[in-house]
């Protein structure tokens, strides 16, 4: 690529823009009109529920698929990825939720598994399993042991060798699949921290999440879809975290609830006021409201 | 990178971990309960057989497990990537027959045979593996078509062109010297006689082991065993990589062969049916896990020595040879008790 130094205008533009991008399976229209740039020191968060089309989105950017309509950018050049090897040349490095580790295998063996470090026809094992090491502390985690199975550390610790392998090997930019979605309060802080010092190292992030509270503290844009449409695409300093959270809960879909439960009466009339209230908590102006950018409301 | 770091030496040896004593850490490895095992029926056969003391039938015990061995080892890498191949042991009676009815019919040199019968071993490989790779189907299944497929090619095709179940003596045929001294000789070390595949499965061992752990080839075999979805996301060609260990197999399918044909002239062609079930159990007494990503080439080695010595032992011993079956058997399931234990303690989650 072009490595000379007065690309000053190159460095301007994102590390990775869709514009209007969509992705059909025959009939179904699983993605429609989704536009997103990434630019480098930038934390984008994708925000979903289940089925909001979250996944197919990272598979246009991974190169796992190709967009059906709409342009994928890198460094403003125009792509068409037929395989993650070739985003991956382009510094765009996937993060999967199983993170494709092998468990059996040694944590040096997974770090550089597919890379490894050769010496003549040997690979060269003193040399990555320091680099493990190093890299690993790097990240704050110091290893017991490099030689025991990737399967025993906690997943936590497994999410971190699997970021940290991908910025060792040159990612520019990452993408992760719900990084703490299996994980605990604790161990989800920690991954929060590496997202950061990734984002500080210079690189741009892709942060797929349904947890708002996750994603509002480190992202810089947040992108919410719904059924596969976009319902919201906003700067940090556009967007609080309670309407974050009201839009990511589907705020007209609980009050619908909560009305629902209070009509039923009994018992369960309770528990609609309750949602009712949490609802109204949520900031969320009712429907109708047209002043946040984006296009409104979910496909009826 | 920050200079943060460079403040903070890597620990040498971190407090959380104990210092394991050598004991120990051998039997962390996965061969380590094959080794057991080997010591145990080593002393139980010392003791019981008294012809098992002496050198020259130990040296005979020793060409039994080769002729095992030698195929263990392929067996061992196959299953660590994943797979299995039940025709592994018609496959050496497939690459001997071919070898001698080549030679014999077209009266040509014995090496136009040793040379033919290696394209069919790798061809059989190569067929098992691609098929395997590319229709996802269990190997356990593919191979086992093409176990049952090459067992009827065997007696078919020896009968229809020899009018016989075994294959004419090859001993007249030219070239028939160099090859038996290539693949079949013997020597001797302080009057105990040696057959050199002996020397040939130690050597097989070694190459295995040293391929398995020191090499990046070792690693994919290890990735696309332990989890093959993974090995693909971070670039390791799963699909050529099966496909060479298929390839190994009949290679070494082709190589035992060869030695089993020149030490004896002749092969029956019904000969080999059963003993893939050797190869694979000596493979998992060795610590290979049914599933993949898991095992040991030299712990294959020391399965094979078992088989040989229980093989050997109790005839030694002057028993029933009934009895043998039975011992297998045992170890198998010793041995798979023993390794469902360790994977459990590998994989279990904190």
């Amino acid at each position: 690529m072009t490595s000379t130094l007065d690309d000053g205008q190159e460095t301007a533009e994102p590390l990775v823009r869709l514009t209007s991008a969509g992705k059909r399976y025959g009939t179904i229209i699983a993605l429609s009109d989704i536009s997103l740039e990434v630019s480098a020191g930038e934390v984008t968060c994708v925000l979903g529920d289940n089925g909001a089309g979250k996944s197919t989105l990272i598979k246009i950017i991974a190169g796992l698929h190709q967009p059906s309509e709409g342009t994928y950018e890198v460094e403003g050049e125009a792509v068409r990825f037929s395989s993650p090897r070739e985003a991956l040349e382009r510094g765009i490095a996937t993060v999967y939720q199983d993170l494709a580790v092998v468990p059996l295998m040694p944590v040096w063996r997974n770090f550089f598994l597919g890379n490894e470090v050769r010496k003549g026809p040997r690979m060269n094992i003193p040399f990555m399993r320091q680099k493990t090491r190093e890299e690993m502390l790097a990240m704050g985690i110091d290893l017991r042991d490099v030689e025991q199975p990737i399967g025993t550390l906690s997943g936590g610790e497994r999410q971190c060798v699997a970021i940290s392998r991908a910025v060792y090997f040159g990612a520019k930019m990452l993408i992760l699949d719900e990084p703490t979605a299996a994980l605990g309060v604790k161990q989800s802080g920690v991954v929060l921290k590496y997202i950061i010092q990734a984002r500080e190292r210079g690189l741009g992030v892709i942060f797929i999440t349904h947890n708002p509270h996750h994603a509002y503290p480190v992202g810089d844009r947040f992108l919410l879809l719904n059924r596969g449409r976009s319902i919201g695409y906003y700067k940090k300093t556009q967007v609080t975290r309670e309407e974050l959270t009201g839009l990511m809960a589907g705020g007209g879909e609980l009050e619908a609830l909560s009305h629902e439960l209070e009509a039923a009466g009994g018992a369960a009339a309770g528990l609609g006021a309750a949602l009712g209230e949490e609802v109204g908590g949520l900031g969320l102006a009712p429907s109708g409201d047209g002043e946040r950018p984006g296009p409104p409301g979910p496909p009826a | 990178m920050s200079d943060t770091i460079d403040t903070v030496p890597p620990p040498r040896l971190d407090e959380r971990v104990q210092r394991k004593s050598p004991l120990a850490r051998l039997f962390a490895r996965p061969e380590a309960g094959a080794l057991a095992g080997a010591i145990i029926i080593y002393a139980f056969f010392f003791v019981v057989a008294p012809p098992f003391r002496n050198a020259n039938s130990f040296s005979s015990v020793l060409y039994v497990s080769s002729t095992y061995g030698l195929m263990a080892a392929p067996v061992a890498l196959l299953m660590i990537g994943g797979e299995f191949d039940l025709s592994a042991g018609v496959a050496v009676t497939s690459s001997a027959l071919c070898c001698s009815l080549f030679s014999y019919e077209f009266t040509a040199n014995m090496w136009v045979g040793v040379v033919a019968s290696l394209g069919l071993s790798l061809l059989i490989g190569f067929i098992n593996g691609w098929v395997v790779v590319k229709t996802g189907i269990p190997s356990f299944l593919v191979t086992l078509g093409t176990f049952f497929m090459l067992q009827g090619l065997n007696l078919a095709l020896t009968q229809t062109i020899t009018n016989q179940v075994a294959s004419p003596t090859i001993s007249n045929i030219q070239g028939f010297d160099s090859a038996q001294k290539v693949f079949a000789s013997s020597f001797s070390i302080g009057g105990v006689n040696v057959r050199t595949s002996i020397i040939y499965w130690i050597v097989v061992v070694a190459i295995a082991t040293w391929i398995l752990l020191r090499t990046r080839t070792g690693n994919w075999i290890f990735s696309v065993g332990g989890s093959a979805t993974s090995a693909r996301a971070v670039g390791v060609p799963v699909g050529r990589m099966k496909i060479a260990l298929f390839m190994a197999v009949g290679l070494l399918a082709w190589f035992t062969g060869q030695i089993t044909l020149f030490q004896f002239q002749t092969i029956q062609s019904g000969q080999g049916v059963g003993n893939e079930f050797v190869f694979i159990i000596a493979a998992v007494v060795g610590g290979c896990l049914l599933t993949g990503g898991y095992g040991s080439a030299v712990g294959a080695g020391i399965g094979a020595l078992i088989f040989g010595m229980v093989n050997q032992g109790i005839v030694y011993a002057g028993w029933d040879p009934d009895w043998f079956t039975f011992f297998v058997g045992a170890l198998l399931l010793g041995a798979i008790l023993l390794n469902t234990y360790i994977r459990r303690r590998a994989e279990a989650n904190r």
